[in-house]
């Protein structure tokens, strides 16, 4: 009984970041069909539409449009699971688990930790999905370029887990994705991940440099256009900035609501 | 360890209004360690705000709280204090098991998981899924919840709303069992019978405000002891001018009933100046104590006053 508790703080180590709530985080998203339908389904199903009947296509430095495709559409994966598992937290404050675990010694922070650490998981999957599916279906690439390409877009995916957690924590729908989903496409190809920028023309071409998935699909792509610039490291970070900013923000108009 | 001494909550002054409704106003209570204290009300007393302030979910416009000397946030990280919702609070998706292991992760010690399980008497469905269950499962599954941590002070905010005769004496007992090993227990509700059967102590909330506080049988006394009612004629009425004091008087069909303190004044006098026959007396219950506790302005104040000469 209350002889039993200690005098100290008996706050979680680290915060509340642990394997058990971790864990029981990424069964929770692998069991929801409809994350899996977005995160593996749906892209799989673009690159057998839009990849595969150009695969042999070439680029204008010689490498194949089925390689510039694939790590786009594994760009597109990536950040659609992120943006998935951040935005369930608009789901956990619907259902008054967010109330709940202000009745424990968890930390915000830890609690975002996890989230953050669930979403890279799920992207994760995706990237791998993608890019199993991508070499069944013939796609080549060197060791290199496979593992740049998936890292960039598994990594820069942490951009939309904070867009996921910015949007899951101001909108109270139990359906956030239904919105995100359809904004997600017009962003991605917006960002060039869906056709190749030099296509879209000049006032398209240059908004494009300013969306938040342009300088991830850019960066994953630098292998294979051997192209660089430090301004699509700029537009990743700024875009993190904005939502990582975005998310406490609404985290915190949240917390003081309830 | 929780200082012996130290009361289990001690709120001072409390007020909150949202917009213009003041829903707290200038409550206080103390609960020593081991009380069982029912918090009793009719809907919008203000008894889920002021739980909310005492969890430290909610911040005081004014007043002050403490939960075993500690502010409530760092007796939640001390795992002292753990609480029972009305609803929510639970993820639909994960099993009942999968829930209580994910709260003990949550704390640096925590009692095992089917312990709890089987003390809140749910081990039997623990790979259950919570959108499964059944509403009183889903409010054990919460007390068990509660129970992980072991704290001193678990406050339940009308734990048995929606659930069946049965499913309510179960849980009950399951609190009750609970609580004998020493734990303070705080409900509130605004059914009397749960007051009056699982609690040592009631306090009484209306408006916001504590009107009345103490034993079951002290709350009882409070609403002036009797009840006198009689047939009246009609035009027996403004003679009830010259009536003894009281509390209450209301006028139903040819009927009149009068709660007073003192019912043999009043029963002479209805006796021996109006036309008043079939006349009887009855000692108060504890839900007439609670209308009139609760309902009547009057009575409130009264009452409350000699609440305060009794304690004192």
């Amino acid at each position: 009984m209350s002889q039993s508790t200690a005098m100290q703080d008996r706050k979680p180590s680290a915060g509340g970041v642990n394997t058990t709530f971790l864990w029981i985080e990424i069964k929770r998203m692998l069991r929801n069909r409809r994350t899996i339908m977005f995160t593996v389904l749906m892209p799989a199903i673009f690159f057998f539409i839009f990849g595969l009947s150009n695969k042999n296509q070439q680029l204008p430095n010689g490498h194949s449009y089925g390689q510039y495709i694939l790590i786009s559409l594994t760009v597109y994966a990536a950040m659609t699971a992120a943006t998935g598992a951040g935005s369930q937290v608009a789901v956990e404050r619907a259902q008054g688990w967010s109330r709940q675990l202000r009745l424990t010694p968890l930390l915000p922070g830890a609690y975002i930790a996890v989230k953050a650490a669930a979403a890279l998981t799920l992207s994760l999957v995706a990237v791998i999905a993608q890019f199993v599916i991508g070499a069944i279906a013939g796609v080549t690439m060197d060791a290199q370029t496979w593992l740049t390409a998936g890292l960039v877009a598994w990594v820069g995916s942490l951009v939309f887990a904070a867009l996921g957690l910015f949007v899951g924590y101001l909108m109270p729908s139990q359906n956030v994705m239904q919105i995100l989903g359809p904004a997600l496409a017009i962003l991605a190809m917006l960002g060039g991940l869906f056709m190749p920028i030099e296509i879209m023309g000049d006032t398209f071409g240059t908004i494009a440099k300013f969306t938040p998935a342009y300088g991830i699909g850019q960066l994953a792509r630098s292998p294979i256009t051997g192209e660089f610039d430090a301004l699509w490291i700029v537009n990743v970070l700024v875009w993190l900035a904005i939502f990582v900013g975005g998310a406490a923000m609404a985290f915190r108009r949240d917390t003081s609501r309830v | 360890m929780t200082t012996p001494g130290v009361p289990a909550v001690h709120a001072a002054g409390l007020y909150k209004s949202f917009g213009k409704v003041q829903a707290v106003r200038g409550l206080d209570l103390t609960v020593q360690q081991g009380e069982v204290v029912a918090f009793l009300g009719p809907n919008g007393a203000g008894k889920t705000t002021t739980i909310d302030m005492i969890l430290g979910l909610s911040t005081p416009d004014a007043g002050e709280v403490s939960i075993f000397g500690h502010t409530p946030r760092g007796a939640i990280s001390r795992g002292q204090v753990a609480a029972v919702m009305q609803t929510g609070g639970l993820l639909r998706d994960i099993s009942v098991r999968e829930t209580v292991q994910l709260t003990a992760a949550m704390f640096d010690s925590a009692r095992p998981v089917d312990e709890v399980l089987t003390r809140a008497g749910i081990l039997d469905i623990a790979d259950r899924r919570v959108e499964k269950c059944s509403g009183g499962q889903q409010q054990r599954l919460r007390f068990a919840m509660a129970l992980v941590s072991d704290p001193g002070l678990l406050i339940l905010d009308e734990p048995t709303t929606g659930m069946d005769v049965a499913g309510r004496r179960d849980f009950w007992s399951a609190i009750r069992d609970d609580a004998s090993r020493g734990r303070t227990v705080i409900f509130a509700t605004h059914y009397l019978e749960e007051a009056d059967a699982y609690a040592d102590r009631i306090v009484l909330v209306r408006q916001g405000t504590v009107v009345a506080d103490g034993t079951a049988a002290q709350i009882k006394n409070l609403a002036s002891g009797r009840t006198v009612r009689a047939s009246l004629p009609a035009g027996d009425r403004p003679l009830l001018a010259g009536l003894p004091p009281a509390d209450h008087v209301e006028f139903d069909g040819g009927r009149v009933t009068v709660r007073t303190a003192d019912s043999d004044s009043v029963a002479r006098f209805l006796l021996t100046t109006t036309g008043a026959h079939d006349l009887e007396i009855v000692a108060n219950n504890l839900e007439e104590a609670f209308v009139a506790l609760t309902a009547d302005e009057a009575g409130t104040t009264a009452a409350a006053a000699a609440m305060e000469g009794e304690r004192a």
